[in-house]
């Protein structure tokens, strides 16, 4: 190799991390921080002030309705997480290449996802303190105790997906900081675990890599699988239902592919990334969702078409207050707004376009969210028993102030481990883009 | 035969006593009984008369009978979880007899300080079909044999037990509530929060048989009263509904009584078509329902009026 060769390589890897290193908060981004912050420690002013000391009663959940926005925000968050596994498995397995900018989006949104998914659940549970009879007192029998397994291994391994692959960017990062940023280079040195880019260093990143996404699909799987049995396992109308895994899933890959494309629409123009995500990244990951949404809409029409033949009768009650009574507004909004508009927009060239894109993604998560809605309340609102002897305010559901701001916490929480991800680490995965440019892995610095 | 089946007929018969359930034979028996207090090991060649809980009158030698005790033991905390050996609890509910009295419900919530909208018994306003006329059903826990509240628990806090209660440990349940959206009954209640109750139950010591001190953010529900079964005694809904309506009794013995009229379990619910709410999802409940036909009261809503105001 000559003199003028390295001489541009090493030109090409100061522009990339110039690009690409993490940079400090601009005012709107620390307006950013600032805004999330204030919804999430008021959030856990409600939960540890209030929720903890009065019971459950702050919220507007009753005997009816025991289970409310805490547990459809749960599965919502489950939900998002599987995109981590959709991105940096399905499409890595497939030899799809063009992903790679994304990965590391898609993984962190997995990780910040399943983290609040766990501890919404803890903020749903009546006697949180003991949280530790579940392992003592598990029975392997219920659904609650499977979900928890595969919660905790799917987070463990989700933060391994997006962690081992980091580990050169890390190094990169340790080198590139300072040595007055006394801190933060200490974080990266321990973080970079001795990381010196020698073949066989790469080699073990590869392989594990490799290794982590082929377990990561079941995982991803199993964890919606499961969170859609907690309701599938009831013989509750809307709920009694054989396609609830496969429609869970769906659904859970639709809303996590339009987060990751809201995402990446942010970070390309927050941080100029406009050579990193471009308009073929929008134009493909537009497609994949019109793929999703296929997909989804096809179990959509399994999930309402055929209990909605037969009306059945407790079916029927459900199906009528969902289609055409008190919930058809916010019903119809949801499907058409988070699945129909979007889809057919994004079948045209000019709607995979970033901006559009990122209208009908915000779309896609917000409809998604409201979906959860109405996959957990409405069926708890047509028990068998009719909804007799009881105070009024059992027979309806709506949530309090406080509800309402606990969950924003939690939704305040997984933007902040994202906004603070990115703060500290590349959100593009620097060596791999340096690999791809043709650089030598032994001369990425 | 008579010696042959001896074993069991003592054994049914104590259970027999325990329960309170005195046929007419067993009141003479009990004379006799009382004379036999020291069986010897020989054979006397005395035959005595007793009653068997099926209601056959049949001649044992008196060595062979052992005196039977009312008194149970208060259930040790192990057995908690158990139940009352050798029992299986069973109730029916004849609807043709139930006026809305609600005496069951206000008897139920005093027995277990409960207050505010927690009520574990329920009357429910009821009409199948826009032909039929509507009745009253009291509804308290069903008790299922195939229970899907206690099939998803994950940690065992409801429980089955031996005796076929579905009992709740509110000392272990973490307020999942789980539980309540898998009964299709609606039978489940929760603390949202901190119970209402008179500070010596609040500060007692807690027992599943009681399901006391209640426990904010928890699961509670009707318990079928143990701590009455444990004593021979029925539960309260049994002895405070004016009309007789619930009857409780013990499947092994085929026996149900309201305290004032005891009939064989099996030929009740033959005779007034008995049926289980909802059989067909296969909860397998120990509640029985008699069909609210020959209705000792017409429905009206006064009845409900009168005890809202």
């Amino acid at each position: 190799m000559n003199n003028s060769e390295a001489e541009k390589t090493a030109l090409q890897m100061k522009k990339l991390k110039e690009d690409m290193l993490p940079k400090k908060f601009s005012l709107s981004g620390k307006i950013w921080v600032g805004v999330l912050s204030l919804i999430f420690v008021t959030g856990l002013y409600y939960y540890f002030f209030r929720q903890l000391r009065e019971g459950l009663i702050i919220t507007s959940m009753r005997d009816y309705v025991s289970w409310g926005i805490y547990i459809s925000n749960f599965v919502f968050f489950v939900a998002i997480s599987l995109v981590g596994s959709l991105i940096s498995a399905i499409l890595k397995l497939s030899n799809a290449h063009w992903q790679t900018p994304l990965t590391r989006i898609a993984e962190v949104i997995a990780v910040a996802g399943i983290t609040f998914a766990g501890i919404i659940i803890i903020v749903d549970m009546g006697r949180p303190e003991r949280f530790w009879h579940l392992f003592v007192y598990g029975r392997i029998q219920s659904p609650i105790i499977w979900d928890v397994i595969v919660i905790t291994t799917y987070l463990v391994v989700s933060m391994l997906l997006l962690y081992i692959p980091m580990i050169p960017d890390i190094a990169i990062c340790r080198d590139a900081t300072p040595a007055e940023n006394k801190w933060l280079k200490k974080f990266y040195t321990f973080l970079a675990i001795g990381w010196q880019g020698t073949k066989e260093q790469y080699k073990i990143i590869e392989n594990s890599v490799k290794i982590l996404a082929v377990v990561v699909i079941p995982l991803a799987f199993s964890i919606h699988t499961v969170t859609s049995w907690l309701f599938a396992t009831t013989a509750r109308p809307g709920w009694d239902s054989t396609n609830l895994g496969a429609y869970f899933i769906s659904g859970a890959f639709v809303v996590g592919a339009a987060s990751v494309i809201c995402a990446m629409y942010i970070l390309r123009e927050h941080y100029k990334l406009e050579k990193y995500i471009t308009l073929k990244h929008f134009d493909y990951m537009g497609r994949l969702l019109v793929l999703l949404l296929l997909l989804y809409l096809y179990f959509n029409i399994n999930e309402y078409f055929v209990p909605g033949f037969k009306m059945k009768k407790v079916d029927a009650d459900h199906l009528n207050e969902l289609l055409t009574g008190s919930y058809a507004p916010l019903f119809w909004s949801v499907q058409i707004i988070g699945m129909i508009i979007p889809l057919i927009v994004m079948l045209f060239n000019s709607g995979r376009k970033p901006l559009v894109m990122f209208v009908l993604g915000v779309m896609v998560v917000v409809g998604a969210w409201f979906k959860r809605f109405l996959i957990v309340i409405p069926t708890m609102m047509h028990p068998y028993l009719p909804m007799q002897d009881v105070p009024v305010e059992y027979t309806h559901y709506f949530p309090t102030w406080p509800e309402w701001s606990i969950t924003a916490a939690s939704l305040a929480g997984v933007l902040l481990v994202i906004t603070f991800f990115v703060r500290y680490f590349p959100i593009i995965p620097i060596w791999e883009t340096a690999k791809e440019h043709g650089i030598h892995p032994e001369e990425i610095k | 035969m008579a010696e042959e089946n001896n074993d069991n007929q003592t054994n049914d018969r104590r259970n027999f006593l325990r329960a309170g359930l005195f046929l007419g034979g067993s009141a003479v028996a009990g004379t006799i009984l009382s004379n036999t207090l020291s069986a010897s090991e020989e054979t006397s060649g005395e035959k005595v008369k007793v009653m068997t809980a099926e209601g056959q009158l049949v001649e044992v030698d008196r060595s062979k009978i052992k005196i039977a005790t009312d008194t149970l033991s208060a259930l040790a905390n192990n057995d908690e979880r158990k139940g009352i050996p050798g029992k299986k609890w069973v109730m029916v509910i004849d609807l043709s007899r139930c006026k809305n009295a609600r005496k069951c419900q206000s008897a139920c919530n005093k027995a277990h300080a409960l207050t505010g909208p927690n009520q574990w018994l329920k009357v429910y306003e009821m009409q199948d079909n826009e032909e039929s006329s509507p009745y009253w059903m009291p509804k308290p826990c069903l008790h299922c044999d195939n229970p899907p509240c206690t099939k998803v628990c994950p940690v065992d806090a409801t429980f089955k037990r031996e005796d076929g209660i579905v009992a709740i440990d509110n000392e272990r349940c973490i307020g999942c509530r789980f539980c309540m959206a898998a009964c299709p009954y609606s039978t489940r209640v929760f603390n949202w929060e901190e119970p209402k109750q008179p500070i010596h139950i609040a500060t007692g010591e807690h027992t599943c048989a009681t399901s006391q001190p209640r426990k904010k953010g928890v699961v509670e529900k009707c318990d079928f009263c143990p701590h009455m079964l444990e004593q021979g005694k029925l539960p309260h809904c049994v002895t405070a509904c004016p009309n007789g309506v619930f009857f409780m009794g013990d499947e092994n013995e085929d026996t149900v009584t309201n305290g004032s009229e005891t009939f064989a379990l099996s030929q009740l619910l033959r005779d007034k078509a008995g049926y289980r709410y909802m059989e067909d999802l296969g909860t397998k409940p120990r509640v029985y329902y008699l069909p609210p036909v020959d209705r000792l009261f017409p429905f009206t809503k006064e009845d409900k009026e009168k005890t809202e105001e």
